[in-house]
This record gives C-alpha cells, structure tokens and sequence, in this order.
C-alpha cells in the first residue's frame, strides 16, 4: 500500500477510536443523574485516569519529552506548581516558565 | 437555536488567567512539527487534529505509524489511551443537561471533549443558566478545537526552524497545565485521594502493562477515592 494511504487509514483509525469513547459518554449521560451515586463514581474515576495519564507523561513521556532526564521534568513540574500556588491559581505564568525553565535546565 | 451571548462566554474562556490557549498551542504546534517528521503532508496534519482532537492519542498514532504498527493495531493503542474520554464525558455531560435542548447538540459536542476543555468546562459551569450550559460548551469546544487545528498547522510550518530543545520546551507546557488545573479542583477529600492516587498508580502500573495502565489505574484509583468518599461523607 502507498505511504500516504496508509497515513490516510491511520487518521480514520485514530479518529474512529476516539469518538467512540465520547459519543458512548454522550449516550450514558442521558441515563445519569447528577445527584446519583453513579456519577459521583464516574467523576472519582474521570479525575483519577486524567491524573493516571499525568503521572505517566512526566514520567514515562512519549514523543519529544523523552529526550530530557526526569529528575529535570520533577523539578520543572515542582517549581510550576509552587509558582501557581504562589500567584493565586493563575496558569499563564506557571505555563510559559515551563518551558523556558526545561530548556534552560536541559542546556545547562 | 444556540443562545450566543452564552456561546461566546464560553468562547472568551481562552483568554484570561485560566486560558487554556497557550498549553494547547504549545503542545500541537509540537505535535504539527511531529508529524512532519512522521511523513504526513500538511492537509493530513490538520485533518488528523480536525477529526481526532486528541493529543495522547494522536502521538500514539505517529509513533505508531513510525514503528510500522498495523491500521488495526493503531485502531486499539489509540481506544486504549482515549477510552478516559468515556469517563470524562459520563463527569461532565449530566451537567449539561436540559430537557429543552435538542439531542444532536450533545452527540455533535461530544467531539469537543478534550482534557483542557473538560478542566474549563468543570471549573465554570456553575456560573451559567443551565438552560443554557451546553451552548456555553459549544463556545469552549469551537474555540479550544480551532486553537488546536491553527496550531498544529502553524507547528508543521515552522517545523524546520524548531531545534529539539525548543520541542521538548513544548512539550512539557501541556502536563504543567493539566497538573495545576488539577491541583485546582482537589477540593475535597475523594478528589484529592482520586488525583493523588491516580498519579502514582498510572506511572507503576504502566511498568507492567504500558497498553492497559491508564484504564486500571483510573478505575482504581476513582473506586478507592469514591468508596473513601461515601464513607467519610466526602
């Protein structure tokens, strides 16, 4: 097969397999109350495979990431998170030194 | 039909101190640039962000494709990492919903599902009529979504001028991002247990099983903040 059918199925794939999972969302949600027990679950396990997904990107990255060491990914992450406490929960700022930060540490 | 003064408050949530704009433009200018380097032309860069929308899962395609994995193989790595959007669509469309609004604007929006968007919508919601709460969805979705698609354009255009220190500088913005959104909404006791055990179980049970680790350590970790929840009434 061509190269660029081959990218062409991988986007359909990808796509399909992504829809799925909200469009199956969509349709359970019409079923759950908001003062069920059932959605308080779903929020606990919502909350914590984001957070599962998080551990694993700073600590196993794909892609790009994977080319700095973790001890500078930690002390990246643990500088950001102090400055966002710091300036009362704003996210501009804690974001744009995260990047300037890493790549200063990486050179250093 | 969409009620536009609060479609566009929703669309206005990219600017300000929260704005999600500048993780999500970091993270796909970096994945555009990826895919570049992955062979992809620069319609297909944007189709892929246009129709999936979904960062993890988009780099688990390119990876992929690079490892010569099969269309089926893709198909299952990709439902594997995305299935959280099942979760996370279930813990935020009940919140959205109202017997006046017609079913399609659910079943179309749902696409707009996105880790930042889903932390946006969850943080405001409540400030919103809920007759209205899913045109304001509408308005976060149409304006996270385009950022997403402009920047991964933007990302495969400046690719060749990006050095590897300048990406991985990208790259790191986004989990920055999501880590303080969700610092943020640990405010009580089963959220916080949720957030802190998932991080620690993702990365150990990824040692064994990289596929499957985010769909166990989610249901973990949820059931056990959700049961210390209900037991200590929250």
């Amino acid at each position: 097969m061509e190269n660029s059918q081959i990218i062409i199925l991988a986007i359909i794939a990808t796509s399909l397999a992504t829809f799925i999972s909200r469009f199956m969302g969509a349709l359970t949600s019409e079923k759950v109350s908001v003062k069920s027990k059932i959605f308080q679950w779903f929020n606990c396990v919502a909350y914590s495979t984001l957070a599962a997904l998080l551990g694993r990107m700073i600590i196993f990255p794909a892609g790009v990431l994977a080319g700095s060491e973790l001890i500078i990914r930690l002390v990246v992450m643990i500088a950001c998170v102090a400055l966002f406490v710091l300036t009362k929960k704003n996210l501009v700022i804690p974001t744009v030194f995260s990047a300037i930060f890493l790549s200063f540490l990486i050179n250093f | 039909m969409i009620n536009s003064r609060v479609f566009f408050q929703g669309l206005i949530s990219l600017k300000g101190s929260k704005s999600p704009a500048i993780p999500l433009g970091a993270c796909f200018i970096a994945l555009g640039a990826l895919l570049k380097d992955a062979g992809f032309n620069i319609q297909q860069s944007a189709a892929s962000s246009l129709f999936t929308y979904a960062l993890p899962g988009q780099l688990v395609m390119a990876e992929s494709l690079l490892l010569g994995a099969s269309v089926i193989n893709i198909f299952i790595a990709v439902w594997l990492v995305n299935f959280r959007l099942y979760p996370m669509t279930v813990s935020l469309f009940p919140l959205l919903n109202h017997k006046s609004q017609p079913k399609w604007k659910y079943y179309l929006s749902c696409h707009f599902l996105a880790v930042s968007s889903w932390l946006i919508a969850k943080d405001s919601y409540k400030n919103i009529n809920k007759r209205h709460r899913i045109d304001f969805w509408i308005g976060i979705g149409i304006g996270t979504w385009s950022t997403a698609i402009l920047m991964t354009v933007l990302g495969y255009l400046a690719a060749d001028y990006l050095n590897k220190d300048m990406l991985i500088g990208l790259a790191i913005v986004n989990p920055v991002y999501f880590f303080c959104m969700m610092i943020g909404a640990m405010q009580n006791l089963s959220m916080s247990l949720a957030v802190i055990l998932g991080t620690v179980l993702g990365p150990i049970i990824y040692l064994f099983s990289s596929e499957w680790a985010l769909l166990f350590a989610g249901l973990i970790a949820g059931t056990i903040a959700f049961l210390f929840g209900e037991k200590n009434g929250k």
